[in-house]
């Protein structure tokens, strides 16, 4: 229990730090701006209790906030996800056949499994980023390309990240 | 209650979801200048519409009064229109002579009012007394003689037209120039008039032009029309020749009144032989 708070308080700080000082300069002109930080909140245990989720994904949210300059819309956005992440789950998983501190995590969880989980609910976190950055639905299609092209940039990342650190299911 | 916090139990995630996104849209509206902005300015969009909504509403209530008021607001706009329309400018077009030193002034006028078809027709310009035109002017359009100033109001005038059983015109054959009368007379062809007071022994040509002679109040060398056909009437000294007109009088638009500068200096000298005779 212990070093899977470690892991996920490394986790924490290690996206974190890489969004903030290395994807923030990031980007496709200002049409693909990657937000992999998501795999945090993404990679937190399957059992989290939602009040303590959505805490975790309002602070961190927060945290990149600061960094951005821009308080409360990445928060928004990542409260947005733990909500996501909460229904993904009721609708995908039985929540008995995974151990309650399970993280969702490829290697642990079928990739097929992983690759819908995390490319939708990017998808719907950038969604919901861009759209309350720009907070008009005027030139609507522009904002619709930022997502899909950013959302494709991320999800890319993450699974970068997640290749990087494959480990094979521990029975 | 209990039921309330089972449901809230049940369905926390929707629950703490509004929670935490309210907090951070609260947080994004109030950091962020632009979404503030928006926030603001869609709101008042929102309670602008709703209030537009309700006045469009209630303005049916009062339809039948603003109906009212609009029908007397077209009265008096047309009131003022009316006292617009009416061209009060006037535009002079001043020919000098330089072979007499005579001046005409020409004044441009609309009609207004036309006939062609009584025994005596009259037009009406648009043109009055407040404009310069005078009693027995000569009016002229722009292919020919139209006729004579009759009666002068403050805006408006009409002319004897030439079409009219008294008017006579000077007028003179282009060839010889010999000159005689121009009448209407007894014709009721808005398209031909009649020469009189040609001699027998001057020779014209059928298509032989007419112009005014100079002699009365039209600037000389005006086309009035060309021959259509001569004989002399039995047993007169003079020629009865059928004259095509050129002006147009069936569709008459825009017309000249000829402002003989010197027609009063004239008037007056011949009123001198005329005490003498």
């Amino acid at each position: 229990m212990a070093k899977l708070l470690l892991y996920n308080i490394i986790r924490f700080v290690a996206l974190v730090v890489l969004q903030v000082f290395l994807f923030k300069n990031v980007g496709y002109y200002n049409l693909a701006t990657p937000f992999p930080y998501i795999l945090f909140i993404l990679l937190l245990p399957v059992g989290i209790g939602n009040f303590t989720l959505y805490a975790i994904a309002f602070a961190t949210g927060l945290v990149v906030d600061a960094f951005y300059d821009t308080p409360g819309i990445n928060a928004a956005a990542a409260v947005a996800l733990a909500w996501g992440r909460i229904i993904f789950m009721r609708i995908t998983l039985q929540t008995d056949n995974y151990e309650s501190y399970m993280t969702p995590a490829w290697g642990t969880v079928p990739f097929r499994w992983f690759f819908l989980y995390v490319l939708v609910l990017s998808l719907f976190h950038h969604g919901v980023l861009f759209l309350l950055e720009t907070f008009t639905f005027h030139q609507f299609h522009y904002t619709l390309i930022r997502i899909l092209l950013s959302c494709i940039f991320t999800v890319i990342i993450i699974l970068l990240f997640s290749l990087l650190f494959y480990r094979k299911k521990q029975r | 209650m209990k039921n309330l916090w089972i449901l809230i139990h049940k369905y926390n995630a929707f629950f703490l979801f509004i929670l935490f996104f309210g907090l951070s849209c609260y947080l994004v509206v109030k950091n962020n200048t632009f979404q503030r902005a928006s926030a603001v300015n869609s709101s008042n969009y929102f309670v602008g519409t709703v209030y537009a909504w309700v006045n469009g509403w209630k303005s049916y209530l009062h339809l039948s009064e603003s109906n009212t008021r609009l029908a007397e607001e077209n009265a008096s706009l047309r009131e003022q229109l009316q006292r617009f329309t009416h061209a009060d400018s006037v535009e002079r077009v001043t020919v000098v002579d330089s072979a007499r030193q005579v001046q005409y002034n020409y004044i441009v006028a609309r009609v207004t009012n036309n006939s062609i078809h009584q025994k005596n027709n009259y037009i009406t310009i648009d043109k009055g007394r407040k404009h310069g035109i005078r009693k027995g002017m000569g009016v002229i359009g722009a292919k020919g003689i139209v006729g004579i100033v009759l009666n002068v109001s403050e805006h408006f005038s009409t002319i004897q037209s030439l079409l009219h059983s008294e008017s006579r015109i000077s007028a003179s054959l282009e060839d010889s120039q010999a000159f005689g009368s121009l009448v209407w007379g007894d014709s009721y062809d808005a398209r031909y008039a009649a020469l009189r007071d040609i001699p027998n022994h001057v020779k014209v040509r059928d298509g032989e032009r007419v112009y005014t002679s100079g002699y009365s109040l039209f600037p000389p060398g005006i086309e009035i029309g060309k021959v259509a056909g001569s004989g002399s009437s039995g047993g007169d000294s003079f020629l009865d020749i059928r004259v095509e007109l050129s002006t147009p009088f069936h569709n008459l638009l825009q017309v000249y009144v000829v402002e003989d500068v010197f027609a009063e200096e004239k008037a007056a000298l011949e009123a001198l032989t005329d005490k003498d005779g």
